[in-house]
Formats: C-alpha cells, structure tokens, sequence
C-alpha cells in the first residue's frame, strides 16, 4: 500500500529530525560525563529551565527561540561553569553515589522551582512558520521541526570542531583520557572540567530553545528527558560525540515508529527495552571504546 | 552496644508502643508514613548500604509487592497474608532476574543504577497498558468500615495499621542488625569497599551480590502490600514512579547509608521536614505546588554538601553511642 508507505516515510523523516535535537541534549550529557565523568542527572531539568528561558523572551520581548538560543546558551555556559567549579568540583574524591545525589536534589530543586514560578499549565511558542511544511516530493516536512535539526546538528558540529582542532579542546580531551596524566603535564583539570561542563551546558540550553517549538512545556517534563538523555548516550556508548547524535537519532526514529504502530504513550517504553538490552549486551554503546 | 545505647532504645520502644494512645489521627498518620520509610529504606540499605550497589528502581518492588497482594485479593478474595508470600515470590523472581543479568554481564556503578531505573520505567509503562491491572486508570480494594479490626484482611483502622508497620520496621531493624554481623555482612561489605579486592581474597562476589538484591527486593514486597492495604488504591504513575523510587533512598542518604539507624533518623526527619513545611507554606499563605519538593530538594542539597557520610554518624558521636 504505498500511502502507508509515504506515511511511514514522512514519520520516519519526523523522527530523524526529532532524534537531532534529542542527539543535541544528549551530546551535553555525553560531553559531561566524557570529561568531567559527571552523572549529570540534572540534565532534562536544565534542558527545561532552558525552554522556559526560550518562552520567556518569546512572550516578553518577541525573541523567536532561533535566535534566543544564543543568550541562552551564554548564560547557560557561566551557568554550568560556575556549579561545576563551586559545587560539583569537591565531589570529584567522592564516591559516585554522592555526586548522583547532589546533582538529583538538583534536579529537583529546578523542577520545583519552575513549578512554583510558572505554575503547571502548558505552554508553548506560536509562530506562523511552524505551521508551514515543505513539500519534498511525497513527503511533507515541517519547517519548525527541519530548522530546529540543522541548529542541533550544525550546534553539535561546531562542538565537535571546538573539541577537536582548538587548543582548549584537545586539552580538555586530554583531561578526559586521562585526569592524572594531565595534572602532571600542568593542565588546570578544574578550570577544564568546570569548561567542558559549560560547554555541555550551552548545549543542553541550544537543544532546549530548539525544543520548544517540537513540544509543549510543562516544569515536569525534565526526569523524562533526563532519563531519554541517558538512554540515548548509553545506546550511542557513553563519553562518545558521534554515538549521542546517532542514538538520539535511532530513538528519535523508534520513538516515532512506535508511536505510530502501538500507542503513543507506550513509545517511551521501547527505548527502555532499547536500554537494557543494550546495557546487558553492549555496555560500552555501539559507537563508544572502552569503558 | 553500651548501656547508654541500651537506655535509649527502651524509651524509644516505649515511646513507640503507646503512641497510638496518646495522639490524635493526623499524628499517627504521620507516625505511620515515617515508619514505613523507615522500613523500605532499610531494606533499600541493604543493597548499597551494606553491598554499594545504588539502586534507584525500587518501586518496581514496592509496585510489583503492592499488585501482586492486591490483585489476589481483588480479583480472586484471596486474603493479604497469603497475597503477601506471592508478593515476596514475585519480587524475589524480579530482583534475581535483574541481578543475574546486571552481576552476570558486569554492569556496575553508574550503569546498574541506569538498569535499575530501566526496569521500573519499564515496567511502569507496562502496568499502564495493562487493562487487567486496572491500567493507568488505577486498581482499587473495596473500602470496608474501618471500625472494626480484621487482622486477617489487613482491613481495620489505623492504629492497627500503625501497629503493623511498626511490627515491620521493628523486624527490618533487627534482621539488619544480625545481617552486618554475619559472614554475608562482612563479605557486604568487602564487595562495597573494593570489589576487586574482594574477590581476590576469594569472596564469590557475584553470589554475595545476588542475596542482597534478592533479600532487598524481598523486603521490599511487604511495603507494598502494606501500601495497598492501607491507601486502597495504587496507580502505576505513582507506585512505580521514579520519585517513589527516590522518596525510598531519601531516608537512609540523609541519615547515613550503611548504618543501622541511618536510614531510621532518615525517615524521621524526612516526614517532619514534610509535616513541617506543609504548616510553613500555609502559615506564610505561600501554598502553591513545588514549594513543599523545593524544600525537601534544598534539604537534601545541605546534607549531601555538608554531612558526607549523613546525620547519623555525626549524631552517634555525639550521643557516644555505637554506629
């Protein structure tokens, strides 16, 4: 039947570009825990306190999320910079379950102060734009969704270009390789664990502004995207930049397809089924070294 | 244990043993949260507390605990007590089938915890679909009067219901208390302090392991039971959600995982941080949702930054009691 084929194409095409923006979130979170070997799990809460600066200047001052995205990524960098090197450094000799900890409670105190602030309606970006599509042969693709992909993935290009031919960021990969190593060649490990936290910051900020305009925000949206950032960063191998965009892609797709054969509110489920198989069989992720 | 120890835990005992005669309905209701808190986040202890493996996927036991009684008694009019050793059986199923496939495939620190997580949302999605549970529109017990005490069926009032979780928490206590003492908790607690190092020595770490995640998913089940009987109704969002999951670690993390009385302290100042900042909020008029979250996040911030190790030990030094 081929109109459930073009169906299924333009849900596949949807779900690829979704899986961009996911790719984008979890590309912070990977990016965190590659360098600064954070479990960010404040990570979806950041991304929505990030929406909410996105609806803001929006309603307030008419700023379309494209270009908001710039702010909110600076301020988002001093953010991440700041509670890397204030708070979450003297937890680096801790055990693991205590950094786990404070960065739930932080977690918490994001969402719940989003609640208490914005109350729980949702809400959303209008744009005339968003309600466009483009006609590609068979297959119709909405503006918004196609504009937010290529912000996430030329964001993430820019982060992996950043990461790999500038000094800083061979640095702070060094740092990731090998901590103690690059204290003893004299590289400030705070200064660049606290940069790459910032850099994965403005990420989780830019994915956030792109976000808004795929769906609607509610303060309680952040556990669940925390918990999809980690799902996506495990199936692409955790620490990996390639492995974040191709999972949020594969769960952005499986997302979709799933949503269209069994019910939507089920969809979330297939990538937990995705997590653990992967978790059991392939820890390191498909695209991720050693562990 | 010392004698000043000793003489603290007679006027506790006391204290606990006639409360229900000297308080009103919301104070025992509060009595009968902490005590529940008390006893999950000993059974909780176990697994990290005692062997290091963090969990944060206990609702799958407390949610697959609370259905499998309720259901038996729901569907079928088979009574709790009995319900209550196929909640133990089913949880001991499910907590051997997650620690055979995470201990076995060497899923360890950060990644058990994530697997953990990956049971219970799982399993929570699954329980919303499934309309023979009631689905996400919820299972509910037939509410009966609760003037009379029938101990048999769990249905009476709430001191009885009081008196029953503090038979729990009282049992939970003890069995912690015998376990850290016993070759397993020694072996516990080599795996926690360094597992390598453990298992050169000879400890069959994976065995070891496997007891403390089936005995916490045991312990676990009767809490959920529990919860079924006393709020007859239970919700796959709320009963396998991941803040019940964390509401389960709050207790034992403030007080002082590892220890006997941590996860005890814990729960107490937990639900008077709760009870206490309800009448802060509507004292100040402040009553709006996430102010009471916000404490509770805040409160738990100051402990993890400033009482590493949790209230307890601090506290035990100062009592000079034992930990």
């Amino acid at each position: 039947m081929p109109i459930d084929l073009v169906n299924l194409a333009n849900v596949i095409v949807s779900g690829v570009l979704t899986g961009l923006v996911y790719g984008l979130m979890a590309l912070g979170l990977s990016v965190i825990f590659g360098v600064a070997r954070v479990v960010n799990f404040a990570h979806g809460e950041m991304m929505t306190v990030a929406m909410y600066f996105a609806v803001m200047l929006f309603v307030h001052l008419k700023l379309d999320p494209f270009f908001s995205a710039f702010p909110v990524a600076t301020l988002f960098f001093v953010f991440g910079y700041l509670l890397q090197a204030n708070i979450i450094n003297p937890f680096i000799t801790r055990p693991d379950h205590a950094q786990f900890m404070l960065l739930l409670a932080l977690g918490v105190i994001l969402t719940n102060s989003l609640l208490v602030i914005f109350g729980p309606d949702a809400r959303s970006v209008s744009l005339d734009y968003l309600l466009e599509s483009i006609e590609l042969g068979p297959l119709l693709i909405d503006r918004g969704k196609l504009y937010a992909a290529l912000v996430a993935l030329s964001t993430a290009l820019a982060s992996f270009g950043d990461f790999r031919y500038t000094d800083t960021g061979t640095a702070i990969r060094a740092c990731a390789d090998n901590w103690f190593g690059a204290k003893v060649v004299g590289l400030n490990v705070k200064h660049l664990y606290a940069l790459a936290f910032g850099i994965g910051s403005a990420c989780v900020a830019v994915a956030g502004c792109m976000m808004i305009l795929l769906v609607d925000l509610t303060p309680n949206l952040g556990p669940a995207y925390t918990l999809l950032a980690f799902v996506i960063v495990i199936v692409g191998g955790l620490g990996s930049m390639n492995g974040a965009l191709l999972g949020g892609v594969l769960v952005g797709v499986s997302e979709a397809i799933a949503g269209l054969f069994i019910a939507p509110s089920a969809k979330s489920m297939l990538s937990f089924a995705l997590l653990i198989i992967v978790l059991l069989l392939r820890p390191r992720g498909l695209l991720g070294g050693k562990l | 244990m010392n004698r000043r120890a000793l003489s603290l835990l007679v006027v506790l005992s006391v204290f606990f043993l006639v409360l229900p005669w000297i308080t009103n309905a919301y104070v025992l209701s509060l009595a009968t949260l902490f005590l529940f808190f008390a006893y999950t986040g000993q059974a909780w202890n176990i697994l990290m507390g005692f062997a290091g493996q963090l969990s944060l996927g206990h609702s799958l036991y407390l949610g697959v605990g609370a259905y499998s009684a309720a259901v038996l008694y729901s569907h079928f009019g088979v009574g709790p007590w009995a319900g209550l050793w196929v909640s133990i059986a089913m949880c001991v199923l499910l907590g051997s089938v997650v620690g055979a496939l995470a201990f076995r495939a060497n899923v360890a620190g950060v990644y058990f915890t994530l697997l953990t997580i990956a049971f219970a949302e799982f399993t929570r999605i699954g329980f919303d679909h499934f309309n023979w549970l009631g689905g996400s529109g919820g299972l509910f017990l037939k509410v009966t009067q609760r003037d009379q005490i029938d101990l048999l069926n769990l249905r009476g009032t709430a001191q009885m219901f009081y008196y029953v979780m503090l038979a729990l928490a009282v049992s939970a206590l003890a069995l912690c208390t015998s376990l850290l003492r016993s070759r397993a908790g020694f072996y516990w607690q080599a795996i926690r302090e360094n597992e390598d190092a453990a298992r050169a020595l000879g400890v069959d770490t994976f065995r070891w392991k496997m007891l403390a995640i089936t005995l916490s998913a045991a312990m676990t089940a009767p809490a959920g039971v529990f919860h079924a009987f006393y709020y007859n109704n239970l919700f796959p969002e709320q009963i396998f959600n991941i803040s019940r999951s964390i509401e389960i670690i709050l207790g034992p993390i403030i007080g002082g995982i590892g220890t006997l009385f941590g996860p005890i302290i814990g729960a107490a100042l937990l639900t008077l941080l709760a009870d206490g900042s309800t009448e802060l909020v509507a004292a100040i008029g402040w009553d709006v949702p996430g102010v009471k979250q916000l404490i509770y996040g805040t409160a738990l911030l100051l402990v993890i930054v400033f009482l590493p190790h949790g209230i307890w030990p601090a506290v035990a030094r100062k009592l000079k009691v034992s930990k």
